[in-house]
């Protein structure tokens, strides 16, 4: 009788379900419209992804709410040669965080860009939209590098 | 204007690669060919079925003597099952922990063609196979579960006396 171990692939998944609140629900509503939407802080600053409290004061924002996009500029990123199948491109992509126009924080986003030599923190890129949108992060499907 | 978005999904997706080592290996291949095989401490004597990881927890030694064990033998404690799961099987059901002849630790495995209600301590159940086409180094691929056998309960105070010393 062989003496070599056995292998099993395994998968552990469970749905979570989570409730998103009032400010973060506005801003996937504005990604299903297409559009992507700040909150002004109390001090004038425009958050992107907004947030129920300014994390630099811990200040309730105001309720004003500003459009800022579609494009924007990556302040810093990773880039990810291999993506893992649970990614959301196929091929190689950055993480990046990129700060939109209009805004004055980043947000946390793919950048389609065709490979890591076209990457440059301060280069200017743009929201893709799916066609089918859910109410999303994804619903933007990445940024790609404008040109 | 689209209405504020109320609740998120986010699956939580593990893939990973197990695998339960030489010892277990072993046991699982025994599996796949329809018997049910443990190993012996050559300190204490005691048979693991399975074996655990290809050594007596209690010893600390190599049990490198595999042995055969019978695929009938005795529920010691058991547990009625009420609370459902996706996928779970009709309630209530039993999971019993069956203490084979020739074993000296029990496994756990599912009863069935039988109420819960009638399950007892010292019930004597037997595996049933799946056809050896069916049959794989999965174990719920190849025992389907365990049924009473119809013969007399071991006394209570045998089964006891079972558990304390496993």
């Amino acid at each position: 009788m062989s003496v070599e171990p056995l292998v099993a692939t395994h998968v552990l998944e469970y749905p979570y379900t989570r409730s998103v609140g009032p400010v973060i629900g506005r801003f996937l509503a504005g990604l299903k419209d297409g559009r992507i939407e700040g909150v002004r802080a109390q001090d004038g600053r425009v958050l992107v992804p907004p947030t129920e409290y300014d994390p630099a004061t811990g200040e309730a924002v105001t309720d004003e709410w500003v459009e800022v996009g579609p494009g924007g500029e990556v302040t810093t990123w990773a880039w990810l040669a291999e993506p893992r199948s649970n990614n959301p491109l196929d091929h190689g992509f950055a993480w990046a965080l990129i700060k939109l126009d209009g805004a004055d924080t980043a947000l946390l986003h793919v950048v389609d860009s065709l490979d890591e030599s076209a990457m440059r923190t301060g280069m200017r890129v743009r929201a893709r939209f799916r066609d089918e949108r859910e109410g999303l992060i994804t619903d933007i499907e990445a940024f790609e590098v404008e040109p | 204007m689209t209405e504020p978005i109320t609740v998120v999904t986010s699956p939580v997706r593990l893939e990973y690669r197990y695998t339960p080592g030489v010892a277990m290996s072993r046991f699982l291949r025994h599996i796949a060919e329809g018997e049910i095989v443990g190993q012996r401490c050559p300190r204490c004597s005691k048979v693991y079925v399975p074996p655990r990881s290809g050594a007596c927890p209690r010893c600390g030694v190599p049990t490198q003597e595999e042995v055969p064990v019978a695929d009938v033998g005795t529920v010691t404690t058991f547990c009625v099952v009420n609370v459902p799961f996706a996928g779970s099987l009709p309630l209530p059901y039993v999971a019993a922990a069956i203490l084979l002849d020739g074993a000296d630790i029990p496994i756990t495995y599912l009863l069935q063609e039988v109420e819960a209600g009638d399950v007892r301590m010292g019930m004597r159940v037997r595996a049933e196979w799946a056809t050896p086409e069916e049959r794989t180094t999965s174990i719920d691929h190849s025992i389907r579960y365990f049924k009473p056998t119809g013969e007399p309960d071991v006394p209570i105070d045998t089964v006891l006396e079972a558990l304390l010393s496993a």
